[in-house]
C-alpha cells in the first residue's frame, strides 16, 4: 500500500463576498484520522467537496502526497473515496446496477457475485435487485458506503457518516473507519455530531469564517 | 521529504477500458431512460406534433401551387427535428445536475468517457427522432424523395453535426439557471450554418439531383462534424471539471 500524506496550506473557501473557511492549514499522514467539526454552515462539506477535488479552494493549496509524489485533490480522484448527504446515485437503477456502472466507469473487473457481496458487506444482503427509489434514507446511506469503498481507496471522506443511520448502521460507520484505520488509509470524518469526535486523532474546529 | 509534482491525468484508463467506460455510460443512460422516458416522451411528442400541425396547417402542397415547393419541405423537416432535438438532447446532463448524481459521476468516470457516452446516448435519441419525424414528414405532407441514398446520407450527417454540437453545450449549460433558453442562445450560432447546409442538401435529395450535386453538402457537412467533434474532445474535460 502507498504511502499516502495530506497536506493543507493555508485554504480557504469564499462564497460571494461570504469566507466560510479561512486559513486551515495542516498535515495528515497515512494511518491518521481527522475530525472536521462545527455548526451547520461552518464549511465542512465544502472542506470535504475541496478534499476530494470536486471544488477548488479560493485560496490556498491542498495536495496528497503518495510515495512522495504531489497530486491536487483533482488528480487524485482515484484515491479518494467520498461520502456525502450531497451524493446521491441513480434512483432509476437497481443498486447492484448503481454498483455495476461505478465499478464498470472505474475499470475494475468486478463480477455481480463480487458486487453482491459488497451489497452484503453494507448491509444490504437481498436488496440488490431493488431500485434505489424503493430505499429508505438508512438504506441509500449503506449503497454510498459501497459506492465510496467501491475501489479501496487511500482516502476516506465521510460527511454526515452517520445520518439517517439506526443502531446497526452506526455499527456499519465504526466497523467501516476501523477497517480503514487498519489498513493505514487516511481519513477524514466531518461531523456535528460530538459522539464521533472520539474517532479522529486530530479535532479541526471550523465557524465563523475561521 | 522530497516533494516532486508529477503529471497525472485522472481516470487515464487504456483505450479499451476507455471504451468499456464510455459504453457504461451509454448503456446506463439507456437503462435509465427506458425507466424514466424523461427525453424520449418529450422529443417523440413534439417531433410528432410538429409535423402533424404542419400537414394541417398548410395540407398537402400540390407543385403547381408553389415553385419553391421541395426547399419549404426541406426547411420544414429540418425545423421539426431541430426543435424537437431541443427538448431533448440536453437532457442526459441536465438531468445529471437535477438529480445531483452528477459529482458521483465526476469522481468515477473519466471525463471522455462521460462524453462519449453521452454522445452515443445524444446520437441513438436522435436517429430514432430523424427516423420517426422523417417517415412522418413524408407522409403526411406527402413529399416525393428523388433521391433517397441521398437524403439518408444527408440526414445522418446532418444528425452526427447536431449531437457534435449539441451534446457539448449541453454540458455547459447543464448548472445554469436558465437552461433552456441558454441552450437555444449557445446552440444557435453553431447550428445555423448546419441547417442551412443540410436544407439545401435535402432539397437537391427530394427533387431527384444526383450524387454529383449532393457531396459537396456531405462534404460540408463531414467537416462540420470532424471540426465540432474534437473541438469537443478537447474542451469537454474544462467544461465537466469547472
Amino acid at each position: 500500500m502507498p504511502h499516502i500524506e495530506l497536506h493543507l496550506d493555508n485554504i480557504a473557501i469564499d462564497y460571494g463576498s461570504r469566507r466560510v473557511v479561512a486559513g486551515v492549514s495542516l498535515t495528515l499522514q497515512a494511518g491518521e484520522t481527522l475530525v472536521v467539526a462545527g455548526a451547520n454552515g461552518s464549511g465542512k462539506s465544502s472542506l470535504l467537496r475541496v478534499l476530494c477535488g470536486l471544488q477548488r479552494p479560493s485560496r490556498g493549496t491542498a495536495n496528497y502526497l503518495v510515495d512522495g509524489n504531489a497530486l491536487r485533490p483533482d488528480h487524485a480522484r482515484d484515491l479518494v473515496g467520498w461520502l456525502s448527504p450531497d451524493l446521491q446515485l441513480y434512483r432509476e437503477l437497481t443498486a447492484l446496477e448503481n454498483l455495476r456502472f461505478f465499478a464498470q466507469v472505474r475499470g475494475l473487473a468486478f463480477s455481480d457475485v463480487e458486487l453482491t457481496q459488497r451489497l452484503d458487506s453494507v448491509g444490504l444482503k437481498g436488496r440488490g435487485a431493488d431500485l434505489l427509489a424503493a430505499y429508505s434514507s438508512g438504506m441509500a446511506q449503506r449503497l454510498r458506503y459501497a459506492y465510496a469503498l467501491l475501489h479501496a481507496p487511500l482516502v476516506l471522506l465521510l460527511d454526515e457518516p452517520t445520518v439517517t443511520f439506526d443502531e446497526h448502521g452506526t455499527a456499519l460507520f465504526e466497523r467501516v473507519i476501523a477497517e480503514h484505520q487498519a489498513r493505514g488509509g487516511l481519513l477524514v470524518i466531518a461531523t456535528n455530531d460530538p459522539r464521533e469526535l472520539r474517532f479522529g486523532d486530530y479535532v479541526l474546529r471550523l465557524g465563523a469564517g475561521s | 521529504m522530497k516533494r516532486t509534482t508529477v503529471e497525472h491525468q485522472p481516470h487515464s484508463l487504456p483505450s479499451a477500458s476507455l471504451w468499456h467506460a464510455s459504453w457504461a455510460v451509454f448503456m446506463k443512460d439507456v437503462r435509465s431512460e427506458l425507466r424514466t422516458r424523461y427525453a424520449l416522451n418529450a422529443v417523440l411528442l413534439f417531433a410528432i406534433s410538429t409535423v402533424v400541425a404542419i400537414s394541417l396547417g398548410i395540407g398537402p402542397l400540390a407543385p403547381a401551387r408553389n415553385a419553391d415547393l421541395r426547399i419549404i419541405q426541406a426547411a420544414m423537416l429540418w425545423v421539426a427535428i431541430l426543435f424537437a432535438a431541443f427538448t431533448g438532447l440536453a437532457r442526459s446532463f441536465v438531468q445529471e445536475e437535477e438529480a445531483r448524481t452528477a459529482a458521483a459521476l465526476r469522481l468515477a468516470a473519466p471525463p471522455l468517457a462521460v462524453y462519449l457516452g453521452k454522445l452515443l446516448f445524444n446520437l441513438a435519441l436522435l436517429a430514432l427522432l430523424v427516423i420517426i419525424t422523417s417517415l412522418l414528414a413524408i407522409a403526411m405532407l406527402r413529399i416525393r424523395v428523388g433521391n433517397p441514398g441521398l437524403l439518408v446520407a444527408l440526414l445522418a450527417l446532418g444528425m452526427l453535426g447536431l449531437v457534435s454540437a449539441t451534446t457539448l453545450i449541453a454540458a455547459i449549460i447543464a448548472r445554469a439557471s436558465v437552461k433552456g433558453a441558454l441552450f437555444a442562445v449557445l446552440a444557435f450560432p453553431l447550428l445555423v450554418p448546419l441547417l442551412v447546409v443540410t436544407i439545401q442538401g435535402t432539397d437537391l435529395a427530394f427533387s431527384g439531383f444526383g450524387w454529383d450535386r449532393g457531396i459537396l453538402p456531405l462534404q460540408v457537412l463531414a467537416g462540420y462534424t470532424i471540426a465540432l467533434f474534437t473541438a469537443s474532445l478537447f474542451l469537454f474535460g474544462s467544461v465537466w471539471e469547472t
